[in-house]
């Protein structure tokens, strides 16, 4: 990071140095590992192998970096995979959030990096935890929930440190946008939340059709499972009405803002397909391939919804952020930088 | 940072503590307590009857789902069938049948120490259905040359999950409660599962060729003989038993 570098301070359009272009890209990368991650997740709960490795952390006793492959087998190959995955993750989590606390000049963003590591770290107890106790739904569905915030501030990190959003001139100003993205992903969220519920108590197929339920449009018959189905299938109908409501807003009144259009138009489309795979493992009866990416899209749609919310604040984040504060710059006695958009 | 480490703390010393606790649960369990009256005693053989019988499935036989073992190539690449609805000569195999009420605490019973068996073999349990006693143990033998967990999932007793990565490993499982039936399953291979019916008594048998069964040394009295079945369910039949008596009972169990 190059912290005399007059453009972060008068916030003018330039092109971004070779160190945060660097840093952003590992941010990035970081993020698209944690879909892998989710991916590797959604496989283990649809396969049902979460219980397939009975230790943790070890496998079988081996430590888990060296357990043979050779004895990658059956439902092992899910849930050996994800945690290997996880503690790769964890491990690029660690670099990301150093990395971040060296180059970063915003105190915030250097505290979002360590924050996503200390939910990393919450996220492999947690998902020891669960395996250790037999998978206790409460502690399955707030794994299952962790992996999303976790997800939610990958992304928050990748963005904040790109060019797009470390250059941009005369962000979109809008209350109502700030009000109804912010909603919307609220609802997503939530809506990720009763899906995870309904995963861990093995509802996912308590109402066996769709679109209609036992052939009605309101269920017949009523239990803990199928009431949680039942809110699941609500809830889409509520966050798609969100989702067209936050993209119709973007489109109608900031159509040539491409930072707000493009998530919103993917929003749009993503969320067809969320609903799409949705009837799919209702109809494939579960298929295990179906079912994770079910769960992997859902990510993408909370991840683009997050995205759209935080450019929608973009310009609120230049009245909220902080003076900058770069330890290396203090200790060499330069002193802290100036707000953003204030001339040293 | 150190707000970090006051909240990372406490949850690896709740990781460690669930490890210590959830790596053999099963072996907390502590021998039941006797049930028996002060005045209970042993059942006189020379009066003790028997009750034998039959258990029928009515309607048309379920087909057995086809099991494909090839996710591990240790288990063999042929196919098996599963053993959920073996019928042999009219009868169904594989039914825990024990008396459910009418004991009362009445009686002595020394509990057996031998191990009750169950054998990993070929990727599937054998036998798929065993009974025993409360506190006796169950010995599960992996004699694949490939790992397997032993997953029990009871529900009144404790649950347990046990790693058997080395051919011709074994560990002991006990239950102190009665509970019928307890699956057991694999999660490696999830075509794998057994069923464990636990009782505080000698009266119970998993029926055989011809879907038959007997209670031997039974005390004469009125009793409720109950048959369960993995998928079927579960049905009862009452009957009195006089001394050196011998019944038979038929149970009828409908296909879904």
């Amino acid at each position: 990071m190059n912290d005399r570098d007059p453009h972060l301070a008068t916030g003018a359009l330039r092109v971004a140095p070779r160190a945060t272009l660097w840093h952003h890209r590992f941010a990035k990368a970081v993020a698209a590992c944690t879909v892998l991650l989710i991916t590797a997740g959604g496989m283990v709960t649809s396969t049902d192998s979460g219980l397939s490795v009975p230790d943790w952390p070890t496998t079988y006793g081996w430590n888990m970096f060296t357990f043979p492959l050779s004895k990658w087998v059956g439902g092992i190959r899910y849930e050996h995979t994800h945690r290997l995955i996880a503690s790769t993750v964890g491990f690029l989590t660690i670099v990301l959030a150093v990395w971040t606390w060296r180059v970063e000049p915003r105190a915030w963003v250097r505290r979002l990096g360590f924050a996503a590591l200390g939910a990393v770290i919450l996220q492999g107890v947690l998902g020891g935890i669960t395996v250790l106790l037999f998978l206790p739904p409460a502690v399955s569905i707030g794994h299952a929930g962790l992996a999303q915030i976790f997800f939610c501030l990958t992304v928050t990190l990748a963005l904040v440190t790109s060019p797009g959003w470390t250059y941009t001139v005369d962000p979109v100003d809008d209350r109502m946008l700030r009000r109804v993205a912010a909603v919307t992903t609220a609802l997503i969220y939530s809506q990720i939340l009763i899906g995870a519920t309904m995963r861990h108590n093995a509802a996912g197929l308590a109402i066996p059709d769709f679109p209609l339920a036992f052939g009605h449009l309101i269920p017949p018959v009523w239990n803990a499972k199928v009431a949680l189905n039942f809110a699941h299938r609500v809830g889409a109908l509520v966050v798609t009405t969100a989702i067209v409501a936050t993209s119709s807003h973007v489109l109608y009144h900031h159509p040539r803002r491409r930072e707000l259009a493009w998530p919103a138009l993917l929003l749009l489309g993503l969320v067809a397909v969320q609903i799409t795979l949705g009837a799919f493992v209702v109809w494939s009866g579960r298929n295990p391939a179906i079912n994770t990416a079910h769960v992997v899209n859902g990510a993408a749609v909370l991840g683009t919804s997050l995205v759209l919310t935080l450019r929608s604040f973009r310009a609120g984040f230049e009245r909220l952020v902080q003076p900058i504060r770069m330890p290396q710059r203090e200790a060499s006695g330069l002193g802290a930088l100036p707000p953003r958009g204030v001339q040293p | 940072m150190s707000s970090i480490y006051r909240v990372l703390a406490p949850l690896a010393l709740t990781a460690a503590i669930a490890a210590c606790g959830g790596s053999d649960a099963s072996k907390s369990a502590e021998p039941a307590s006797p049930k028996a009256a002060p005045d209970a005693r042993r059942v006189d053989p020379a009066t003790a009857a028997t009750i034998s019988g039959k258990v029928v499935l009515e309607g048309s036989v379920p087909e057995n789902p086809t099991i494909k073992m090839s996710s591990d190539p240790a288990c063999g690449s042929s196919e098996l069938r599963g053993e959920s609805y073996v019928v042999d000569n009219g009868g169904l195999k594989n039914v825990f049948v024990y008396i459910k009420d009418g004991l009362g605490n009445k009686y002595i019973f020394d509990t057996p120490t031998d191990p009750v068996k169950i054998d990993q073999k070929g990727c599937h349990y054998v036998p798929h259905v065993v009974g025993l006693r409360t506190t006796q143990p169950l010995e599960i033998v992996n004699s694949d040359n490939t790992l397997h967990n032993v997953h029990g999932m009871p529900k009144a007793n404790v649950e347990f999950n046990q790693g058997q990565p080395v051919q011709g490993m074994k560990n002991d499982f006990t239950f102190k409660a009665p509970e019928v039936l307890i699956p057991l399953k694999c999660d490696v291979h999830a075509w794998m599962n057994a069923y464990v019916g636990v009782v505080d008594h000698p009266y119970f048998a998993v029926t055989g060729d011809g879907g038959r069964f007997e209670l031997r040394g039974v005390p004469p009295g009125t009793y409720s003989v109950e048959a369960v079945h993995e998928k079927l369910g579960r049905v009862s039949l009452p009957v009195t038993v006089g001394e050196k008596d011998s019944k038979e009972l038929t149970f009828t169990l409908k296909a879904q």
